[in-house]
Protein backbone atom coordinates (compact mmCIF):
# COMPACT_ATOMS: atom_id res chain seq x y z
CA UNK A 1 0.00 0.00 0.00
CA UNK A 2 1.33 3.15 -0.64
CA UNK A 3 -0.34 6.58 0.22
CA UNK A 4 0.49 9.97 -1.15
CA UNK A 5 -0.40 13.13 -0.35
CA UNK A 6 -0.56 16.29 -2.62
CA UNK A 7 -1.64 19.91 -1.21
CA UNK A 8 -3.81 22.23 -3.39
CA UNK A 9 -4.72 25.45 -1.19
CA UNK A 10 -7.04 24.23 1.30
CA UNK A 11 -7.36 20.87 -0.84
CA UNK A 12 -5.72 17.87 0.20
CA UNK A 13 -5.54 15.16 -2.11
CA UNK A 14 -4.50 11.28 -0.80
CA UNK A 15 -3.50 8.91 -3.40
CA UNK A 16 -4.37 5.24 -2.44
CA UNK A 17 -2.37 2.69 -4.86
CA UNK A 18 -2.35 -0.93 -3.45
CA UNK A 19 -4.99 -2.85 -1.51
CA UNK A 20 -5.75 -1.78 1.95
CA UNK A 21 -6.42 -5.11 4.53
CA UNK A 22 -6.13 -5.57 8.15
CA UNK A 23 -2.21 -5.27 7.84
CA UNK A 24 -2.20 -1.58 5.52
CA UNK A 25 -5.35 -0.18 7.16
CA UNK A 26 -2.64 0.96 9.62
CA UNK A 27 -1.39 3.49 7.31
CA UNK A 28 -4.15 5.13 6.72
CA UNK A 29 -5.14 5.49 9.81
CA UNK A 30 -2.03 6.98 10.85
CA UNK A 31 -2.43 9.49 7.58
CA UNK A 32 -5.80 10.64 8.44
CA UNK A 33 -4.79 11.05 12.76
CA UNK A 34 -2.35 13.21 11.40
CA UNK A 35 -3.53 16.80 13.11
CA UNK A 36 -2.24 18.40 9.78
CA UNK A 37 -5.23 17.13 7.90
CA UNK A 38 -7.90 19.02 10.12
CA UNK A 39 -6.24 22.35 8.80
CA UNK A 40 -7.73 21.30 5.23
CA UNK A 41 -10.95 22.09 4.44
CA UNK A 42 -11.26 19.14 1.74
CA UNK A 43 -9.94 15.83 1.48
CA UNK A 44 -10.09 14.24 -1.80
CA UNK A 45 -9.31 10.28 -2.31
CA UNK A 46 -7.95 9.24 -4.81
CA UNK A 47 -8.90 5.47 -5.50
CA UNK A 48 -7.81 5.08 -9.31
CA UNK A 49 -5.02 2.22 -8.12
CA UNK A 50 -6.99 1.20 -4.92
CA UNK A 51 -7.53 -2.42 -5.66
CA UNK A 52 -8.81 -3.75 -2.90
CA UNK A 53 -10.42 -2.79 0.08
CA UNK A 54 -11.44 -4.79 3.68
CA UNK A 55 -13.76 -4.17 6.39
CA UNK A 56 -10.24 -2.88 8.23
CA UNK A 57 -9.76 -0.28 5.51
CA UNK A 58 -13.37 0.42 5.41
CA UNK A 59 -13.29 0.62 9.34
CA UNK A 60 -10.76 3.53 8.91
CA UNK A 61 -12.60 5.94 7.00
CA UNK A 62 -15.92 5.41 9.20
CA UNK A 63 -13.73 5.72 12.35
CA UNK A 64 -12.67 9.38 10.85
CA UNK A 65 -16.03 10.38 8.77
CA UNK A 66 -17.55 12.24 12.07
CA UNK A 67 -14.81 14.16 12.97
CA UNK A 68 -14.03 15.71 9.54
CA UNK A 69 -18.03 16.28 9.36
CA UNK A 70 -18.05 18.11 13.16
CA UNK A 71 -15.03 20.33 11.95
CA UNK A 72 -16.86 20.65 8.43
CA UNK A 73 -14.23 19.36 6.46
CA UNK A 74 -15.80 17.57 3.03
CA UNK A 75 -14.48 13.93 2.23
CA UNK A 76 -14.51 12.76 -0.85
CA UNK A 77 -13.75 9.59 -3.08
CA UNK A 78 -13.17 9.56 -6.94
CA UNK A 79 -11.68 6.90 -9.54
CA UNK A 80 -13.21 4.51 -7.59
CA UNK A 81 -13.21 0.88 -9.45
CA UNK A 82 -16.61 -0.85 -9.54
CA UNK A 83 -15.54 -3.49 -7.63
CA UNK A 84 -13.80 -1.72 -4.86
CA UNK A 85 -16.98 0.72 -4.97
CA UNK A 86 -19.06 -2.64 -4.64
CA UNK A 87 -17.80 -3.20 -0.74
CA UNK A 88 -18.85 0.47 -0.01
CA UNK A 89 -22.60 -0.47 -1.27
CA UNK A 90 -22.49 -4.07 0.49
CA UNK A 91 -22.62 -1.79 3.74
CA UNK A 92 -24.76 0.70 2.40
CA UNK A 93 -21.65 3.10 3.01
CA UNK A 94 -22.19 4.65 -0.23
CA UNK A 95 -25.30 6.79 0.89
CA UNK A 96 -23.27 8.17 3.77
CA UNK A 97 -19.83 8.84 2.38
CA UNK A 98 -19.49 11.24 -1.12
CA UNK A 99 -18.20 9.00 -4.06
CA UNK A 100 -17.89 10.63 -7.60
CA UNK A 101 -17.06 9.50 -10.90
CA UNK A 102 -13.66 11.96 -11.63
CA UNK A 103 -11.46 14.65 -10.56
CA UNK A 104 -13.68 17.04 -12.30
CA UNK A 105 -16.89 16.05 -9.87
CA UNK A 106 -14.89 15.71 -6.99
CA UNK A 107 -13.89 19.62 -7.23
CA UNK A 108 -17.07 20.70 -7.90
CA UNK A 109 -18.81 19.60 -5.14
CA UNK A 110 -15.61 19.95 -2.78
CA UNK A 111 -16.16 23.74 -3.77
CA UNK A 112 -20.02 23.76 -3.32
CA UNK B 1 -5.49 -27.76 -8.72
CA UNK B 2 -3.25 -27.22 -5.07
CA UNK B 3 -6.40 -26.40 -2.87
CA UNK B 4 -5.04 -26.34 0.82
CA UNK B 5 -2.94 -23.39 2.26
CA UNK B 6 -1.45 -22.95 5.69
CA UNK B 7 -0.62 -19.49 6.93
CA UNK B 8 1.20 -18.54 10.30
CA UNK B 9 -1.14 -15.82 12.07
CA UNK B 10 0.17 -12.35 11.04
CA UNK B 11 -1.28 -9.88 9.28
CA UNK B 12 1.52 -10.13 6.36
CA UNK B 13 -0.03 -13.27 5.36
CA UNK B 14 -3.85 -12.07 4.44
CA UNK B 15 -2.31 -11.03 1.14
CA UNK B 16 -0.73 -14.91 0.24
CA UNK B 17 -4.22 -16.21 1.02
CA UNK B 18 -6.12 -13.49 -1.02
CA UNK B 19 -3.54 -14.56 -3.68
CA UNK B 20 -4.35 -17.87 -3.14
CA UNK B 21 -7.93 -17.95 -3.22
CA UNK B 22 -7.71 -15.76 -6.13
CA UNK B 23 -5.59 -18.11 -8.43
CA UNK B 24 -7.92 -20.92 -7.47
CA UNK B 25 -11.07 -19.31 -8.70
CA UNK B 26 -9.51 -18.20 -11.65
CA UNK B 27 -11.02 -21.07 -13.78
CA UNK B 28 -14.49 -20.19 -13.46
CA UNK B 29 -14.39 -16.82 -14.78
CA UNK B 30 -16.03 -14.95 -12.45
CA UNK B 31 -16.86 -11.62 -12.93
CA UNK B 32 -14.42 -8.85 -11.60
CA UNK B 33 -17.07 -8.09 -8.75
CA UNK B 34 -18.28 -11.47 -8.07
CA UNK B 35 -14.27 -12.32 -7.16
CA UNK B 36 -13.58 -9.58 -5.21
CA UNK B 37 -16.62 -10.49 -2.97
CA UNK B 38 -15.28 -14.02 -3.14
CA UNK B 39 -11.75 -13.01 -2.37
CA UNK B 40 -12.91 -10.66 0.64
CA UNK B 41 -15.50 -12.86 2.51
CA UNK B 42 -12.57 -15.09 2.47
CA UNK B 43 -10.05 -12.32 3.90
CA UNK B 44 -12.24 -11.17 6.31
CA UNK B 45 -12.49 -14.82 8.29
CA UNK B 46 -8.37 -15.06 8.02
CA UNK B 47 -8.08 -11.63 9.27
CA UNK B 48 -10.65 -12.29 11.96
CA UNK B 49 -8.84 -15.46 13.14
CA UNK B 50 -5.49 -14.58 12.81
CA UNK B 51 -6.61 -11.23 14.96
CA UNK B 52 -9.31 -12.10 17.38
CA UNK B 53 -8.96 -15.94 17.59
CA UNK B 54 -5.07 -16.50 17.76
CA UNK B 55 -3.18 -12.62 18.96
CA UNK B 56 -1.36 -12.60 15.79
CA UNK B 57 0.63 -15.35 17.55
CA UNK B 58 3.37 -16.25 14.49
CA UNK B 59 3.94 -19.76 16.06
CA UNK B 60 0.07 -20.70 15.52
CA UNK B 61 -1.30 -20.96 11.82
CA UNK B 62 -4.69 -21.33 9.78
CA UNK B 63 -5.57 -23.28 7.08
CA UNK B 64 -8.24 -22.77 4.39
CA UNK B 65 -9.33 -25.57 2.00
CA UNK B 66 -11.37 -25.14 -1.23
CA UNK B 67 -13.75 -27.33 -2.92
CA UNK B 68 -16.23 -26.98 -5.46
CA UNK B 69 -19.28 -29.27 -6.22
CA UNK B 70 -22.24 -28.69 -8.59
CA UNK B 71 -21.90 -25.39 -8.78
CA UNK B 72 -20.91 -24.86 -4.77
CA UNK B 73 -18.09 -23.44 -3.80
CA UNK B 74 -16.79 -24.49 -0.49
CA UNK B 75 -14.23 -22.95 1.97
CA UNK B 76 -13.02 -24.54 4.82
CA UNK B 77 -10.99 -22.49 7.36
CA UNK B 78 -9.52 -24.18 10.37
CA UNK B 79 -7.77 -22.58 13.51
CA UNK B 80 -6.77 -23.77 16.74
CA UNK B 81 -7.43 -20.56 18.88
CA UNK B 82 -10.37 -18.60 20.42
CA UNK B 83 -14.02 -19.68 18.87
CA UNK B 84 -15.98 -17.25 17.68
CA UNK B 85 -18.74 -16.97 19.44
CA UNK B 86 -21.99 -16.67 16.78
CA UNK B 87 -24.78 -16.28 19.79
CA UNK B 88 -22.97 -12.96 20.74
CA UNK B 89 -22.61 -11.82 17.34
CA UNK B 90 -24.82 -8.56 16.71
CA UNK B 91 -25.65 -7.19 13.36
CA UNK B 92 -23.23 -3.85 13.17
CA UNK B 93 -25.53 -0.77 12.96
CA UNK B 94 -23.03 1.54 10.33
CA UNK B 95 -24.57 5.15 11.42
CA UNK B 96 -23.68 4.42 15.13
CA UNK B 97 -20.13 3.42 13.99
CA UNK B 98 -20.00 6.54 12.22
CA UNK B 99 -21.40 8.57 15.23
CA UNK B 100 -19.11 6.75 17.81
CA UNK B 101 -16.24 6.65 15.50
CA UNK B 102 -15.76 2.76 15.55
CA UNK B 103 -12.86 1.18 13.73
CA UNK B 104 -14.27 -2.41 13.56
CA UNK B 105 -16.78 -4.98 13.59
CA UNK B 106 -17.98 -4.43 10.39
CA UNK B 107 -16.44 -7.91 8.78
CA UNK B 108 -18.74 -10.33 9.55
CA UNK B 109 -21.87 -8.19 8.19
CA UNK B 110 -19.66 -8.52 4.50
CA UNK B 111 -19.31 -11.99 4.54
CA UNK B 112 -23.24 -12.59 5.66
CA UNK B 113 -24.16 -10.51 2.97
CA UNK B 114 -21.37 -11.98 0.14
CA UNK B 115 -22.09 -15.62 1.46
CA UNK B 116 -25.07 -18.19 0.63
CA UNK B 117 -24.17 -19.62 4.01
CA UNK B 118 -22.02 -19.38 6.71
CA UNK B 119 -21.26 -22.41 9.72
CA UNK B 120 -19.09 -22.54 13.22
CA UNK B 121 -17.73 -25.29 14.30
CA UNK B 122 -15.70 -26.53 17.09
CA UNK B 123 -14.40 -29.84 17.99
CA UNK B 124 -11.26 -30.92 20.41
CA UNK B 125 -9.97 -27.25 20.39
CA UNK B 126 -10.31 -27.00 16.65
CA UNK B 127 -12.20 -24.61 15.15
CA UNK B 128 -13.75 -24.48 11.71
CA UNK B 129 -15.72 -21.63 9.50
CA UNK B 130 -17.22 -23.41 6.48
CA UNK B 131 -18.35 -20.83 4.12
CA UNK B 132 -20.45 -21.56 1.22
CA UNK B 133 -21.11 -19.79 -2.19
CA UNK B 134 -23.16 -20.51 -5.51
CA UNK B 135 -21.52 -19.83 -8.56
CA UNK B 136 -23.31 -21.64 -11.51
Amino acid sequence: MKITNQIKDTTIIITLDGELDASSSVMLDEALSDPEIMTYSKILVDCKDLNYISSAGLGVFISHLQRFEDAQIKLIFYNMQDKVRNVFEILGLDLLMTIVSDYEEAMTIADE
Amino acid sequence: MNNKITVSCTKKNLKQIRDFVTAYLAMYKLSDIQMNQIVLAVDEICANLIIHANSEDPSKSISLFITEKAGMLKFEIVDNGVAFRRSEYKEPNIEEHIRIGKKGGVGIALVNRIMDRVEFETSDRQNTCFLYKKIK
